[in-house]
């Protein structure tokens, strides 16, 4: 296990206002690091600090053990790999056209590709279950579709380090956890570092294996789901009431909003009852559905 | 395999099965600029055979020995086939420069017209023209040089004032547009009231959209034109990037800014060479574009040299229709273009919302 990723008290500010502050995070080969907070905590700035666009005002941020600004766009394009979220991408484009600009660091100023690259993409849409929309447009796919798009181009970029930002934020539950369940698959078999701001706290116990909570540009805590994503911890963050429990399978935590105006005390269940009620009712998203990981993949894998 | 899988394979099998046209847009625009280099050659007051014309242009290469009508010699070598060609590398600079702006500015009205490029090329032009007619080589070759300083201080101008947040709005962008141009213009005007006046004719010529006569320009503007084109084919790849915006453009390995800098210079001295010795022809940059977008996809790779293609054998039919349609009068090329591209422009408004086409 390496440090991939490392982020050195990093500080940004903009038109005299901070909005980073001495954040300083690592994320190793293989492992998801989730960073969640309210909004306008700095989770998008902080993303878009580590993938170059923006220049952090103090610290550094090192890729593999160098310093990210001494290197140009295309070796930074080689080191980490960026899914935005899907919003006004070019309609025109056939779903194969842009993953396909996920080869743009390997190749030339004409941008001619080579059947290795074409290999690559067909695999990494086999990966993510395009193969049948390679020849549709983007503007005709709908929104989890796009996002899963997105993060082809990211895994065709074929980079050891990976930043997700907010990449749930419009899905519905299915193409929510299709997605996670490839992120996850991506960090456990290729070993990809992974960085993944996200807002549904909910999923983060699932698919991270460690949390960074950001509140007001600063990191106030860090460490696995269960240490984080505590009920003082998120209410200090959020200013919400909550309750947090434990999924009743695999013991992620869970967190409920609390502190409902409308529903009289009288009509409120304890917290044995949410419990036991939870667990005759919730359908847990399995983790790895079969589709994911199957075989073939994992035999392509370890034979290359 | 499930109904749904089959009828999404059967769609691709359909999608495979292109139409001729559809699979050969090289063969078919090169075909329809050769038909359309005949005809401007062939046709005008003055009807020389093909026939004749392969003679006359094959008899240093093949030793033939065949007597033509010597007029048709020197209409051919002194009018036809110099005003053709530099119909032809106007059209196909103009197209192609005004596929990279859309492509640069990300938006579907950008066009060197309307941009107001073209009038900062015309300036350019009009300074230098008034100041010497050229006389050398070199006073033709300087030409071009003033009117890319004017098109570029325009498209940087327009650029600056028209982007929010690092994208550019087509609100803005035609207001600049219309505020930079009709500044560009009115100098032009105020330099040409100052000058002697047979230049004073050639200068509205000119400006209306009349390409010059003889062999002059067709040298001056070809080297700049070629420089212009084979750098927008260079950066085809990158404008292909640059549709996903910026920041992605740069998580992806672009040099965004050096990129951007580099196709504004190249399509703005492929118009500038354009302007120097054709005037400001409009729409061209606008309706190749699109109709090569329509056709055959947004991917600029191929955009880029067709439209080099399709603006070549548009402006061609367009002068054609110039010469031909009140001879012996001549109109301007520029009044053609417009008659056709203002309606064009107006639906193409409409259309902008469209996502899935632009």
């Amino acid at each position: 296990m390496t440090n991939m990723l490392n982020v050195h008290q990093v500080g940004f500010s903009y038109n005299g206002k901070t909005i980073l502050q001495d954040v300083s995070l690592q994320v190793e080969s293989g492992e998801i690091l989730a960073v969640v907070g309210p909004n306008g905590a700095g989770k998008t700035t902080l993303i878009r600090t580590i993938s170059g666009i923006l220049h952090p005002k103090t610290g550094m941020v090192q890729v593999s053990g160098m310093n990210l600004e001494k290197l140009p766009p295309i070796q930074r394009a080689r080191y980490l790999a960026v899914v935005p979220q899907a919003r006004e991408l070019p309609a025109t484009f056939t779903v194969f056209q842009t993953v396909m600009l996920g080869r743009t660091p390997y190749l030339g100023w004409l941008g001619n590709t080579t059947t290795q690259d074409v290999e690559i993409v067909r695999h990494v849409l086999h990966l993510t279950e395009l193969e049948d929309f390679k020849e549709r447009r983007i503007g005709e796919i709908s929104g989890g579709e796009q996002q899963r798009v997105l993060l082809a181009r990211a895994l065709a970029q074929n980079t050891p380090i990976l930043l997700l930002d907010e990449p749930t934020a419009h899905l519905d539950l299915q193409h929510q956890s299709r997605l996670l369940n490839l992120v996850r698959q991506s960090a456990d078999e290729i070993g990809l570092a992974v960085l993944l701001a996200i807002h549904d706290l909910n999923l983060v116990g699932f698919y991270a294996d460690r949390v960074l909570l950001l509140v007001n540009g600063k990191v106030q805590s860090i460490g696995t789901p269960n240490e984080v994503l505590t009920q003082a911890n998120i209410e200090r963050a959020y200013q919400v009431n909550v309750e947090v429990i434990s999924h009743p399978r695999y013991g992620t935590p869970l967190i409920l909003p609390d502190g409902f105006q409308k529903i009289p005390q009288s009509q409120m269940l304890s917290s044995k009852e949410i419990t036991s009620q939870s667990q005759l009712k919730f359908q847990p998203i399995p983790l790895y559905p079969r589709s994911y990981v199957g075989e073939d993949f994992k035999m392509k894998e370890k034979g290359s | 395999m499930d109904t749904q899988t089959e009828t999404l394979n059967q769609n691709q099998s359909i999608l495979q099965k292109k139409p001729i046209w559809q699979a050969h847009p090289y063969l078919i625009n090169s075909l329809i600029l050769l038909v359309a280099l005949i005809l401007s050659v062939t046709v005008g007051s003055i009807y020389i055979p093909l026939q004749n014309i392969l003679h006359l242009l094959l008899k240093p290469l093949l030793n033939l020995n065949i007597v033509d009508a010597p007029f048709y010699s020197t209409i051919l070598f002194t009018v036809r086939l110099p005003h053709t060609i530099l119909v032809c590398l106007t059209g196909a600079a103009l197209a192609s420069s005004g596929a990279a702006y859309q492509g640069l500015f990300r938006n579907p009205l950008a066009d060197p017209y309307l941009i107001g490029v073209a009038s900062g090329a015309g300036l350019g032009a009009v300074v230098a023209l008034g100041i010497s007619w050229p006389s050398t080589v070199l006073g033709w070759l300087s030409i071009p040089v003033a009117a890319f300083v004017g098109a570029t201080i325009t498209v940087w101008l327009v650029y600056s004032l028209a982007s929010v947040n690092r994208s550019v709005p087509t609100t803005t962008l035609i207001l600049a547009g219309v505020a930079v141009s009709s500044f560009a213009t009115a100098l032009t005007s105020f330099v040409m009231l100052r000058s002697k006046d047979e230049v004073h004719r050639a200068l509205s010529w000119l400006l209306g959209g009349s390409p010059m006569s003889g062999w002059a320009p067709v040298w001056a503007a070809f080297p700049y034109i070629m420089i212009g084109l084979i750098a927008l084919w260079l950066f085809s790849h990158a404008l292909n990037v640059l549709q996903f915006g910026e920041e992605q453009a740069q998580q992806l390995g672009i040099h965004v800014e050096r990129t951007k800098l580099m196709i504004i210079l190249a399509a703005s001295l492929t118009t500038a060479a354009a302007v120097s010795f054709s005037g400001l022809i409009g729409f061209i940059g606008l309706i190749v574009p699109h109709m090569m977008r329509l056709l055959w996809g947004t991917d600029y790779k191929r955009l880029i040299p067709l439209s080099v293609l399709g603006g070549g054998s548009a402006l061609l039919l367009a002068d054609l229709l110039a010469r031909v349609v009140l001879a012996p009068q001549v109109l301007p090329v520029g009044i053609v273009t417009a008659l056709a591209g203002a309606p064009f422009f107006l639906w193409l408004l409409r259309r902008a919302k469209d996502q899935l086409y632009w």
